[in-house]
């Protein structure tokens, strides 16, 4: 069980609080799949993603961000359970999706930055120290079950 | 990885943008690495880290001028920065991965100051840019 103090909790639910998770979700999405274009792999069935233009626009790539996000936030609401909160989605990911792990730390990556630039001086150093170790145990969460 | 034209000239905007102020996004950038990633201070057992440390300052501002001139010289970054290299081979011997995590945190500062400027396509040639420098500073590692 990950532990988390007063402080970082603040930090989490503070900012969450004020996240707008269909755009932030749609945003971090995009720039994973610009920023890294060979994160494209898993995503063949969703059309066009043959330039930013095209991903930033995609209707797919905006729900599927939408959709990554508000997952996210059931860590935010479960923050001393979030391995078990997320062992069917584990199981999925590595047994149906086949997705490398290694992805999970760049989306988280991408996250803090879409933050940074969203939250601005707001996002302090702690604060970003905090949302780092989030995204980091959800990654690891993530690849937990995986075999 | 190879860095397009494109790539070239977002890299170029960006510092161009970012003027003179590169010197304090690096002190801000080098005090989030130490407070995100803690590991990164043991590089730094004889600094003071304390938040505002002027040593932290000073260092950020010789990052940011390696970043600068990489920027410059961005058809040659392998040569612009080859004594640094030397530097980090023989003596410094960082650890590579935390270039990677320094470099985020470079990506962060420019996030939260010139949020505009970090376009998708800005940030994918950042990125590119900050690990090419990181490549280039381990190459002589072995």
């Amino acid at each position: 069980m990950v532990h988390w103090t007063a402080e970082e909790k603040q930090f989490i639910t503070s900012v969450w609080g004020k996240v707008n998770v269909e755009e932030c979700g749609a945003e971090a999405l995009a720039r994973l799949l610009i920023v890294y274009p060979w994160t494209q792999r898993f995503f063949s069935s969703f059309g066009n993603l043959s330039s930013p233009t095209a991903i930033v626009g995609n209707p797919k790539v905006r729900a599927h961000g939408k959709k990554v996000l508000t997952s996210f936030g059931e860590a935010i609401k479960n923050l001393d359970n979030i391995k078990s909160t997320y062992t069917k989605l584990s199981e999925l990911h590595c047994e149906k999706l086949h997705v490398d792990p290694e992805n999970f730390r760049l989306l988280g990556d991408i996250l803090v930055i879409v933050l940074a630039a969203h939250f601005s001086k707001d996002f302090t150093p702690g604060c970003q120290a905090t949302w780092q170790k989030l995204v980091g145990v959800v990654a690891h969460a993530l690849a937990y079950k995986y075999h | 990885m190879v860095l397009s034209a494109t790539d070239k000239s977002n890299v170029k905007a960006v510092f161009a943008k970012i003027g003179g102020s590169a010197e304090a996004l690096g002190g801000e950038a080098l005090e989030r690495l130490f407070v995100a990633h803690p590991t990164t201070k043991t590089y730094f057992s004889h600094f003071d880290l304390s938040p505002g440390s002027a040593q932290v300052k000073g260092h950020g501002k010789k990052v940011a001028a390696a970043l600068v001139e990489a920027a410059n010289n961005i058809d040659d970054i392998a040569g612009a920065l080859s004594k640094l290299s030397d530097l980090h081979a023989q003596k410094l011997r960082v650890d590579p991965v935390n270039f990677k995590l320094l470099g985020h945190c470079f990506l962060v500062v420019v996030a939260i100051h010139h949020p505009g400027v970090l376009t998708p396509e800005v940030h994918a040639s950042l990125d590119k840019f900050l690990c090419t420098v990181g490549t280039v500073l381990t190459a002589k590692y072995r």
